[in-house]
């Protein structure tokens, strides 16, 4: 009875339910064979939204095992994000799994692993219960990236996403152990009490190595290179999940980092971020009007979006921080929608990627096209739709640092990216469609549906969404 | 103080039309209706609501108007069933997206003219680029996407510079309210860059000599409606913008930039009205024309007097009247002919005799003749400038003389001559709806070209309260240099 009343467990139960469903799940699998795909996948969505909603109704806040988790407000509504996106994810690979003859029971058991370690990343408070979280999420990712073993380029992107995947785990690794070594702690509090006093050479080279293997998770500029190739190469369905729950999650490891462990440093920190953030900016704006194939275009997207988020992280002010959240839930929202939409594109013949096949959506299904836009305009930032508010609610504590700069890089930026996301609905309105696609998938529709009312009517919710982020943000001051 | 208007999608593709009329005739009693509630002698806002919006920011819902936005809001809602009738016909696929277009434009301008809070104008003021942007895009001429993109861009460069000196102002004061901002006094340093900023923005919008060039593509390739609205409301947007914002709250940054903003007035006013002469496409011409006529505002909107601010208005509102039936004119005879280059017209007095006086009526207004509203803003954005600085309203007169040429060569090339052209003869005069349209816009052009009162009654307490204040910040701010 003792292990039911262990304050320790009682924080991270939603975290021991994934774990132990996702092996019951497996042997179901594994001995049931072909015809429990369907019901695992079920039942993997039902017990992330379980989980979901264990978090939400769990422990306000509390730390467990000496210190190595921590649970606050700003870790639950991470994590809820990070569950939705994960459930999102296997719902909307139903229909897509079964046509690219990939529905492996497998699947929707390793994203519920990835999710775990995604939890983990997020309450993370030590250096090694954060790396125990990143490669539990990082090698599900691999697989999941490789699950279509008959393609040639979805095992080529697991390979790569793989072998500098592990090489970004090996910066972090190193830059963790010189953290380590001259602070004498793997405690976040420890290491934030040891950096106040004294910032030697070495430290700052860990922090240097650290911040560059976090980086690499959010595929933010110079650590980009995987992302266009993996999304472009992974199964569609998957490139839908990799696009929105991981970058959440690896976007919470990387505040909870440089505000809990990092915070002496704020002016060493700060200076890596916004080169990482004007790089990133830059390159998602220009990189992506030259692309043809939807998943590479939405890639070179997110990097330039991670790049918006990062301004927040910057401005190191509590408004900064709630304004990242709100950026992250928004974001999750509209790239959930916009992959459901792009999963949709589909002939008798198989799936389509490129964004001249788009001019079809327009005429066999006016409702999803107009969502469509809405999601592009969203993305490129124009009012009233959800994506304006995230960057407002970036910036606007970048200006009240002062950080000018910044700011005019990053609109400047935005107003450069607006040109593919026009050229999307170009496409879309302006061009006579060929022949029309396959209808959408009921769960897709709902998907679409709910991320596109989400986008359109943010303006209504965007009070309770602000106090949600500005509640989690005080975690941290 | 609110209409959002809502299109009920379902009807039938035939009711599309009447729907949308009646809803534009509605909101236009609706705005009467408010115009004669409206107490001239007050110089504040009135019939403000204000509901509170994002709970932690100071963001509201925040409306209001006051003398120099009612007048606009009218404006606004006179023009909207115009261009629904304008567009009965003419756009055959899409109708009902059309029209939703449409009023989803129309309500998302009223809500800048009316919108008190500075984050709610801004979401108003980019919003509206999205319909417009599909308006042109969709029902546009054969370079419609490179025109559509080309307006897109450029006017969203202009305005996120703007959204970040709203940032800025927001940290400063603290607030988001207008007429909190209003009150406020931003450093004189502070002024410099966002005047600029915001000048960024409105000098596109409006649009302003360098950057104007996306305004003949846009009106080139848009549909009549679409062009109407552009030159009859999109670009007040921009004059307002400055009266409201760069004059009002950054006096010192106005003064500042004062001869700046006179020099590219008049370099457009000639500049323009010169390569208006050389047009061979008729909306071409009266796009490059509304630049010049916007010349003649924002002079008299810097001049910063009363003659010169009172008159950009009235030449706003002239302009609004005017330029938008030039449009509907070109738009009859492309309606007819599907053509605008002017070579393929010649002698249409002959066929259409109640066309021809409409023009020439719409042509006169447009060069600034007395008796029209065209002249009662020329005259006194002249004025205006002439009491700033003399050599400015010297040159600024010019392009009167300029006007009168383009506009002149245009109607004798396409209505005076012989009628020679063979697919011409059949032309058929204004259709009944056609009538409807025009006829009201020449009674307005010349009742308040003949008597302008009605308009200066309403805008004149706000001018005057405005330029009190300019004035006060200026001699407040040369005091404390004075004194260091």
């Amino acid at each position: 009875m003792d292990f039911f009343n262990d304050p320790n467990i009682a924080l991270i139960w939603p975290e021991l339910l994934l774990a132990v469903s996702a092996m019951v799940l497996l042997m179901i699998g594994a001995y049931g064979g072909e015809r429990t795909n369907r019901p695992i996948a079920a039942l993997s969505v039902a017990i992330l939204l379980v989980a979901a909603g264990l978090v939400w109704i769990g422990p306000d806040e509390g730390l467990a095992f000496n210190n190595a988790l921590v649970v606050d407000s700003f870790a639950r509504l991470m994590k809820v994000l990070v569950l939705l996106g994960s459930a999102a994810g296997i719902f909307m690979s139903a229909a897509y799994s079964r046509a690219q003859h990939f529905d492996r029971f497998e699947y929707p058991i390793l994203i519920m692993l990835a999710a775990l370690g995604m939890m983990l990343m997020i309450s993370a408070n030590d250096l090694i219960a954060l790396y125990l979280g990143l490669e539990l999420q990082a090698l599900t990712l691999y697989v999941v990236a490789a699950i279509n073993r008959d393609s040639l380029r979805s095992t080529e992107a697991g390979l790569k996403y793989f072998v500098l995947g592990a090489l970004s785990s090996g910066m972090l690794l190193y830059g963790a152990s010189l953290i380590y070594g001259f602070t004498g702690h793997t405690n976040f509090e420890g290491i934030a009490l040891a950096m106040a006093d004294e910032r030697t050479l070495g430290l700052v080279f860990g922090i240097v190595f650290m911040l560059a293997g976090i980086a690499f998770k959010i595929s933010a500029v110079p650590f980009h290179m995987w992302t266009p190739d993996v999304y472009e190469g992974a199964p569609t369905a998957v490139t839908a999940f990799f696009s929105a729950a991981p970058k959440v999650a690896a976007m919470a490891m990387l505040i909870r980092v440089v505000y809990g462990a990092f915070e002496p440093a704020t002016l060493e920190w700060q200076q890596i971020l916004a080169f990482v953030s004007v790089a990133s900016m830059g390159l998602g704006a220009f990189a992506a009007i030259g692309q043809t194939n939807i998943k590479r275009l939405m890639a070179y997207s997110s990097i330039g979006h991670m790049g918006f988020a990062l301004v927040g992280v910057i401005a190191g002010t509590e408004a900064g921080v709630s304004g990242v959240i709100t950026y992250l839930i928004i974001y999750l929202f509209t790239v959930l929608g916009t992959f459901a939409i792009i999963l949709a594109m589909r002939r008798k013949d198989g799936a389509y990627e490129d964004i001249t096949e788009l001019s079809s959506i327009a005429k066999t299904n006016p409702m999803i096209a107009l969502l469509m836009t809405a999601f592009m305009f969203s993305l490129a930032g124009i009012p009233p739709l959800a994506g304006f508010w995230a960057k407002w609610f970036v910036f606007l504590p970048a200006i009240q640092v002062e950080l000018y700069w910044l700011a005019v890089i990053g609109v400047l930026a935005s107003v450069v990216s607006a040109v593919y996301y026009l050229r999307i609905i170009k496409i879309m309105w302006f061009d006579e469609g060929e022949e029309g696609f396959v209808p959408m998938a009921a769960e897709l529709r709902l998907v679409v549906g709910i991320a596109g009312l989400f986008v359109i009517l943010y303006v209504l919710i965007a009070g309770p969404i602000a106090t949600l982020a500005g509640n989690a943000a005080r975690s941290f001051f | 103080m609110i209409f959002l208007i809502w299109e009920d999608s379902e009807v039938a593709r035939r009711n599309v039309r009447y729907v949308a009329l009646l809803t534009t005739v509605l909101t236009f009693v609706v705005s009467l209706g408010i115009w004669s509630g409206f107490e001239n002698e007050q110089s504040g806002f009135q019939m403000v609501e204000k509901v509170a919006w994002i709970p932690g920011t100071d963001i509201s819902y925040h409306m209001g108007i006051d003398g120099i936005s009612m007048l606009f809001v009218v404006l606004t809602t006179f023009l909207m069933p115009l261009c629904v009738l304008a567009s009965w016909d003419s756009v055959g696929p899409r109708i009902r997206e059309y029209m939703i277009a449409f009023l989803i434009l129309e309500t998302l301008m009223i809500g800048v003219f009316c919108a008190l809070d500075i984050v709610l104008f801004y979401v108003f003021f980019e919003g509206g680029l999205i319909p417009m942007f599909i308006i042109i895009g969709v029902w546009g001429g054969k370079r419609r996407v490179y025109a559509s993109m080309k307006f897109f861009l450029y006017t969203l460069l202009g305005s996120v510079l703007m959204l970040i000196a709203i940032m800025a102002m927001y940290w400063q004061a603290g607030t988001t309210d207008m007429v909190a901002l209003l009150e406020f006094d931003f450093g004189a340093s502070a002024q410099t860059w966002l005047w600029l900023a915001f000048f960024a923005s409105f000098a596109v919008k409006m649009p302003m000599w360098p950057v104007h060039t996306w305004l003949p593509d846009a009106h080139v390739e848009a549909p009549t409606a679409g062009s109407v609205i552009l030159a009859g409301i999109l670009l007040k947007l921009g004059g307002y913008g400055f009266i409201r914002f760069s004059l009002s709250m950054f006096p010192l940054g106005s003064q500042q930039f004062q001869m700046l903003v006179l020099v590219l007035s008049v370099i457009a006013i000639i500049y323009t009205s010169l390569v208006a002469l050389r047009q061979e496409d008729m909306k071409k011409l009266i796009a490059y024309s509304s630049v010049a006529h916007m010349g003649y505002v924002t002079m008299g909107i810097f001049a910063a007097n009363e003659q010169g601010l009172q008159g950009a208005i009235f030449q706003m509102l002239g302009h609004g009247l005017v330029s938008g039936a030039l449009f509907l004119c070109v738009g009859v005879i492309y309606d007819r002919m599907h053509t605008r280059e002017i070579a393929a017209y010649g002698g249409l007095v002959n066929r259409m005799p109640a066309y021809a006086v409409v023009f020439l009526i719409f042509t006169m207004a447009n060069v600034g003749l007395p008796g029209t509203v065209g002249f009662v803003g020329e005259f006194l954005t002249l004025l205006g400038a002439f009491r700033a600085n003399t050599w400015i309203a010297l040159f600024a007169t010019t392009g009167v003389i300029l006007s009168a040429a383009y506009a002149l060569y245009l109607y004798r090339r396409v209505v005076f001559g012989v009628l020679q052209k063979e697919n011409l003869k059949a032309i058929l005069d204004l259709s009944a709806r056609e009538k409807a349209i025009l006829y009201p816009l020449v009674v307005l052009t010349i009742f308040f070209g003949v008597y302008p009162m009605p308009i200066f009654d309403v805008t004149t307490a706000s001018v005057n309260a405005l330029l009190t204040d300019y004035r006060a910040a200026i001699d407040a701010a040369s005091v404390v240099a004075v004194a260091n």
